[in-house]
């Protein structure tokens, strides 16, 4: 790298709020490696319910009343539009990568497909299970 | 690497706030990012107030309008007024652009006015681009031919020439580069928009005969496959190009000529 920082020079402000403005298409971004994180946690949540099956009863019904209680339910609540979130986000980027799609205003509506679309698959989860 | 602040010496302080022009109605407010090399301070915003009854319509105007006017010593690249030279690009109201296409009016409140961001400042509105102009040459940007010369000139269909068409007219400006959020955490391996919209704007040019050896350059882990088709370049570029859609395109033909 070309040395650029002759005299301490400072880096200039980038931080997405205060000094970039966020766009539709960065933050349904960075939501797609934000759920697909988060997906990685649920799939934790679940092995620790099974490990305490496997273990003993007390531990079962321990984990058991942690993962259905109200915070538990919420957790799932959220877990499950995170994971229909990051399969649209996913779905995006295959359509992207057949060259489809790649200009800004549809790539937008398609972010806000994202959102509506995840929520609604949630809302069918839900009535279905 | 990923990175949420700022290092210790560009934390931004207050910094001055400038009289008011007399007797003026229509005041707008203006915040523009200082740092000077030579007095050893960390970076800090001045605020300036300007009479909009006696200012041009453009961000631009706005600025040498300041340095004319108020504070001589406000520095900031400009040359051509007219979006053509990509000198003035900063960031402005929270995007990348260039200050002399952008209108004050496009401005919602008051004007702040940062460096591009994440770069090297070199004094005030100015970041050091030699990296990035580094990144550019590594691309190639030429005419790459291996077969004779020809007698005239090297001829191009009307079709080929289309297929430039929404990339010869990038004018290095930095705008998407540094609006890009991969390429403030990984700019120094990572091409970035910019370069990369060069590099295949030279890949489909149909004189050019290197291409393998371009896409061979650019087939890399960190070079190319950093876009995570963020946007934020295409969203930002003031000529209104998508170097996206460029970056995708390449990413296209990798596969292509493995398959």
């Amino acid at each position: 790298m070309a040395d650029v920082n002759r005299g301490n020079r400072p880096l200039s402000p980038f931080m997405i709020g205060p000094y970039y403005r966020p766009q539709m298409t960065s933050m349904s971004s960075i939501l797609v490696r934000i759920t697909g994180i988060a997906s990685f946690g649920m799939v934790f949540l679940v092995v620790c319910w099974l490990l305490a099956a496997a273990s003993s009863e007390t531990a079962y019904d321990w984990v058991n009343w942690l993962l259905t209680s109200f915070v538990g339910d919420l957790i799932f609540l959220l877990g499950t539009w995170g994971i229909w979130y990051h399969v649209l986000g996913r779905l995006r980027h295959v359509v992207w990568d057949f060259g489809y799609f790649l200009d800004v205003e549809t790539s937008e509506k398609m972010g806000w497909g994202m959102f509506i679309g995840a929520t609604v698959l949630t809302l069918i989860t839900i009535i279905a299970v | 690497m990923v990175q949420f602040t700022l290092p210790k010496n560009s934390r931004i302080t207050a910094g001055k706030t400038w009289p008011k022009p007399d007797g003026a109605t229509n005041i707008r407010k203006f915040q523009i990012y200082r740092w000077n090399p030579d007095n050893g301070e960390t970076p800090r915003v001045d605020t300036y107030f300007l009479d909009m009854d006696k200012c041009g319509p453009m961000v631009l105007d706005a600025l040498i309008k300041i340095k004319n006017e108020i504070d001589p010593t406000l520095t900031f690249r400009r040359s051509c007024r007219e979006g053509i030279c990509g000198s003035c690009a900063m960031n402005i109201d929270g995007i990348n652009t260039l200050a002399c296409i952008y209108g004050l009016d496009e401005v919602k409140g008051d004007v702040k006015i940062y460096p591009l961001p994440h770069m090297p400042v070199v004094k005030d509105l100015i970041p050091d681009l030699t990296h990035f102009y580094a990144q550019h040459a590594s691309i190639m940007p030429w005419l790459e031919t291996k077969t004779n010369k020809p007698a005239k000139e090297w001829r191009q269909s009307i079709e080929d020439r289309k297929k430039l068409d929404g990339l010869y007219e990038c004018v290095m400006c930095a705008s998407c580069s540094t609006s890009c959020p991969s390429y403030w955490w990984n700019g120094d391996r990572y091409l970035g928009p910019a370069a990369l919209l060069h590099a295949y704007r030279w890949i489909i040019d149909s004189r050019d005969e290197a291409t393998g050896e371009r896409l061979d350059e650019l087939e890399d882990p960190f070079k190319l496959y950093r876009c995570h088709t963020i946007m934020n370049c295409a969203k930002t570029c003031p000529k209104g190009l998508n170097p996206a859609k460029a970056i995708a395109h390449i990413k296209q033909m990798m596969v292509e000529r493995t398959v």
